[in-house]
């Protein structure tokens, strides 16, 4: 840490780039642009596009056909996600991610549900508002709401991609197995099991 | 009572000599966290937390009453310890369920578990099976509660229906060595927790109460919740609109809880409503009968000009006293400019009986209020059923009896087994209706001051006295000589021999004798049982303060001006202090403001009733109204203070104001008549704007204003006797609602679901004729109505009530004013 806390430019490597000056006259200003088109820079870059050309070495990729991997921490449209072991969704409708909303674009209507439990009846976001800032994922107590990878929104209409069983994972992809839990804002981290204390049970 | 001085944490604080050092210390903004302890109900020390230290000694801040000089300290080593293990307790096996629960973000349990720190657990205990039970309107769940048995100390302490009691949990008993290991409090709490749950008084699985709800307003957890409630909305997403309730006389001060209605309709609707449950009860109507609102209405036109023509050629305005102390003032200025006769008989017979009364009182209102009543220790009521009249006033009755061990006598036609089930120290004397003026010569005879009434009055009380003979059997304790044989051994001769011995003992024996007592005849003429005088002698023991409650029977009793001057006499010449109750909502408002008419003219309009053109807030009507929940204004409460209310829904359509400005009067709001209000003889010139609408951390009511009372010119103190023959016999209606109606207002709403009919008492009905859901026609000598018959274990004895909050029923027409009447009762 020392040599970063050393803010003495006078030693330690500094030196000053040797810049030429501006040009102040026209002359000075003419002769620059004369020197600059014929020294053959140009013709440096062209040589680097043509030789990864030659070689097939492409970097570049053919959205939308192509699309690069998104990282597991993205944040893009939300998903809510289900239960492993029902199938059923994971959202308890506790109202937490409507509250820490910072741009206040969640709204939930709860009721109960014929076998006394907490339904809830209505979910949206609205996406024109949402920052995509994380906290409903990371309030979530039950990892339901999380960010998910589709980043694409564009669309004719305004409701797509937030009504509730559009963001629920479908049943087929539980069926297969394949959900995907979100490793970003609000997962469990690493080796919790052992940080948390014990509550004792008589059982 | 003297104020002492005693020091919280170096804090000098004055109070009360006897105050719990809990309510001292609140009252002064020192925390002393405390769960179990309702203001106003006696100490339950359940939650054992409001620990403290008084002079070194460790006491229960919420039972210890403060001594002068006294020194606390709230916080010690040993008192911490004590309150982390019992936070620690509490949240044993209690389910993390927070996500679900109704109470998360008001929970008192989340709370002190974050305020005391909680953040690991020593204690377990196995749990017991603890599932939900469905009571009705309420919703409990076992698993949730911790037994602070808030509810309990409610029901008992405010509500006085006893439905609650805690029960048997069956659950093991706590292991050995938490005895040893924990704090000596926190394992007694714990020990007597884990023993029980709370269940019904009445053994079933179904509460039958008078449902106010208030167990659940003051569960600190969501073990208790309102079924309509649950589930809805999550407390903070709830904005709290303070009100004032307007559906009775009593004026408690609610919060209506409001949010959007759904995703789809971004309309205000209101979810529950919440009141300051340490100083102010709801009933449940208040707290259940709040979608009352005049829906969806917009301005229409055609009826607003319509309205104006129908004002230009009326001459009577006929209303109801659900309406505000605005809307009372604008009918007044309108029938100044337009020479209206305004209409409404049941406030014009409460103003003609304050005026009576005041003829002798030389005051324009009665003395006291509800809260004194409260503090009282002997309660008399006469001439109303109190618990459907005015629900606040009967929990000042419960109150009085349970937490001040007062007594009190209950004057009434109609027997009530809720006002029974109170307090084994109160008398129900179901006299003769018509006998209210009996009724009150006896309280005269009882408790006046003999040496400074009217010599005539004495004369005519002592009247009613004479001696009698009376046998009475005495048990005296007599001498018994008897002569029993033994066996003893005879000492010179050493053998055994039978000897005679004579024993004494005192054995009971029981005399007649006769004796002269005072008889007195206004006791018989009531009705009352010979042993009236020894029971009264035991009620009148240690009473101090005493407090009588009228109500509207007397108003409308052909005799009221006679009454009236008979309850003055009463206020005058005794201790008690009076408390009348008004008919309805904003009855007292309106018999202040208004000159009301006792005839109508040809041609009316109707506000909320009926008339040849009608304004109403029930949509109902020619011309929409809001309601008391869609507009600003102020009522006029029992208590005499004049009570802020706010709108909690929006309204669209055209108000009282918009039809006065069209007739000429120029002012932008309602409210702006708030302050015009000065001009009223009692009321104070108060911008609504500036109206408080709060209670003092030590309980004082600061809403409004005061009605002022002013002096008066007196006439004498001449009474009328009392014509014996005047009562009514044989079959007997009586006009009164169900427990949580009152008016249309309360009918309309979706949660209050009692049905109008013919109430019949459960056991009158059974020794009747006649089956509960039949058809019956009762016929008196004004009218005659048909209708079903309810069976109602909320009232007893013969007298047949009609309900008045549906006006379809007009039971009204069968009476002549006042509210008993003979009739007949036949199959249809």
């Amino acid at each position: 840490m020392e040599q970063f806390n050393n803010r003495n430019v006078a030693e330690g490597g500094y030196y000053l780039v040797d810049i030429e000056d501006y040009p102040t006259d026209g002359w000075g200003k003419f002769k620059r642009v004369v020197k600059r088109s014929f020294k053959g820079e140009l013709f440096v870059g062209l040589w680097v596009v043509l030789r990864e050309m030659i070689r097939f070495d492409i970097h570049t990729i053919s959205y939308p056909e192509e699309k690069m991997p998104i990282g597991p921490r993205y944040r893009a449209i939300h998903e809510m996600k289900r239960l492993w072991e029902s199938d059923t969704e994971r959202c308890i409708g506790c109202g937490l991610c409507e509250k820490i909303c910072i741009s206040d674009c969640i709204r939930m209507d709860t009721k109960i549900d014929e076998e006394s439990r907490k339904e809830v009846s209505e979910y949206t976001i609205n996406l024109g508002r949402c920052i995509f800032c994380g906290y409903c994922a990371e309030v979530c107590p039950e990892l339901a709401i999380t960010h998910g990878g589709e980043y694409e929104n564009a669309s004719d209409q305004r409701e797509h991609f937030v009504e509730y069983a559009d963001m629920l994972t479908p049943l087929d992809t539980m069926k297969a197995n394949a959900q995907k839990e979100f490793d970003g804002f609000g997962a469990i981290t690493p080796h919790e099991d052992e940080r948390v204390k014990k509550t004792p049970l008589s059982y | 009572m003297s104020n002492v001085v005693i020091n919280i944490d170096g804090k000098e604080i004055e109070t009360q000599e006897g105050e719990f050092i809990l309510n001292a210390a609140r009252a002064n903004d020192i925390f002393i966290p405390a769960i179990c302890y309702l203001t106003r109900c006696s100490p339950t020390l359940a939650c054992r937390i409001c620990l403290v230290e008084a002079d070194g000694k460790q006491v229960y801040a919420c039972n210890a009453k403060a001594k002068d000089g006294m020194n606390i300290t709230t916080s010690t080593e040993n008192i911490e310890k004590e309150k982390r293990a019992i936070m620690e307790v509490y949240d044993v096996n209690h389910p993390l369920q927070c996500g679900v629960c109704d109470q998360s973000g008001e929970c008192e349990l989340q709370n002190y578990t974050l305020e005391i720190g909680v953040d690991s657990q020593n204690y377990t205990v196995k749990d017991v099976d603890r599932s939900s039970h469905d009571w009705g309107h309420l919703h409990y769940d076992p698993g949730l509660c911790i037994v602070c048995e808030r509810c309990v100390t409610a029901c008992k302490d405010m509500i006085g229906d006893n439905s609650l009691k805690t029960i048997a949990r069956g659950a093991d008993a706590l292991e050995a060595e938490f005895k040893e290991s924990m704090p000596k409090d926190a394992y007694a709490m714990w020990n007597k927790l884990n023993k029980s749950v709370i269940g019904l008084t009445n053994g079933t699985d179904v509460l039958d109460c008078t449902s106010c709800g208030e167990c659940a307003a003051v569960c600190p957890v969501g073990a208790l919740v309102d079924t309509q409630f649950m589930y809805k909305s999550n407390a903070w997403e709830l904005t709290q609109i303070p009100a004032t309730c307007s559906h009775c006389s009593a004026g408690c001060q609610i919060s209506y809880d409001v949010k959007h209605t759904s995703i789809e309709n971004p309309e205000d609707k209101i979810y529950r409503v919440m009141n300051e449950w340490n100083y102010v009860s709801l009933c449940g109507a208040g707290r259940y009968g709040f979608d009352y609102e005049n829906r969806d209405v917009v301005k229409d036109e055609v009826a607003f000009s319509n309205a104006i023509e129908a004002f230009k050629k009326a001459d009577t305005i006929n209303f109801t006293s659900t309406i505000t102390n605005e809307e009372a003032y604008i009918l007044e200025k309108l029938k100044d400019k337009f020479g209206y006769k305004l209409v409404n008989e049941e406030a014009r017979s409460f103003q003609t009986f304050l005026k009576d009364y005041s003829e002798v009182s030389g005051t324009t209102l009665y003395g006291s209020d509800l809260k004194e009543s409260m503090n009282s220790n002997f309660i008399v009521t006469v001439g109303t059923a109190i618990k459907t009249d005015n629900p606040n006033a009967r929990y000042s009755l419960n109150n009085s009896l349970t937490v001040n061990k007062g007594a009190a006598l209950y004057f009434h036609p109609v027997a009530d087994p809720v006002v029974d089930g109170m307090s084994k120290n109160i008398l129900s004397i179901n006299h003769k209706p018509l006998q209210e003026e009996t009724a009150l010569y006896l309280i005269l005879d009882l408790f006046a001051d003999k040496s400074k009434l009217p010599t005539d009055i004495v004369e005519y009380l002592a009247s009613f006295h004479s001696m009698k003979t009376v046998t009475v059997t005495e048990t005296i304790k007599e001498k018994v000589v008897t002569v029993v044989k033994e066996m003893k051994v005879n000492e010179e001769t050493g053998e055994e021999e039978e000897v005679e011995v004579e024993k004494s003992k005192m054995a009971p024996k029981k005399v007649s004798k006769e004796v002269e007592v005072d008889d007195n005849r206004l006791i018989s003429m009531l009705g009352m049982k010979d042993d009236f005088n020894e029971v009264l002698a035991k009620f009148m023991k240690k009473k101090d303060s005493f407090s009588l409650i009228v109500g509207p029977d007397l108003y409308n009793h052909p005799n009221s001006k006679n009454l009236a001057r008979l309850v003055a006499l009463v206020e005058k010449y005794s201790k008690f202090e009076l408390v009348m109750i008004p008919t309805l909502t904003n009855t007292l408002g309106v018999a202040l403001i208004n000159e009301l008419s006792c005839e109508a003219g040809s041609n009316s309009i109707g506000y909320n009733t009926k008339g040849d053109f009608v304004l109403s807030a029930l949509g109902d009507g020619d011309l929409d109204m809001p309601a008391i929940n869609q507009q600003e204004g102020t009522l006029t409460s029992i208590n005499k203070r004049v009570n802020p209310t706010n709108a909690a829904l929006s309204y669209g359509g055209y108000t009282l104001n918009d039809i006065a400005n069209a007739l000429g009067l120029s002012v932008e709001n309602t409210i702006d008549y708030t302050l015009e209000l000065g001009n009223v003889t009692g009321f104070e010139a108060i911008a609504f704007d500036d109206l408080p609408d709060y209670y003092t951390n030590a309980g004082e009511e600061i809403r409004g204003f005061g009605l002022t009372s002013t002096s008066v010119a007196t006439t004498d103190d001449s009474v009328e006797k009392i014509d014996e023959a005047l009562m009514l016999e044989n079959d007997i209606i009586y006009l009164a609602n169900p427990v949580r109606q009152f008016t249309d207002f309360t009918k309309v709403t979706t949660n209050l679901d009692e049905e109008s009919g013919i109430y019949m008492s459960a056991e009158a009905l059974e020794k009747s004729e006649y089956s509960a859901g039949e058809s019956v026609k009762v016929k008196t000598a004004n009218g005659e109505l048909t209708a079903k018959i309810i069976s109602d274990n909320k009232i007893a004895g013969n007298i047949v009530v009609l309900p008045t909050f549906d006006s379809k029923l007009n039971s009204e027409a069968l009476v002549d004013g006042y509210r008993f009447a003979t009739a007949s009762i036949q199959k249809v």
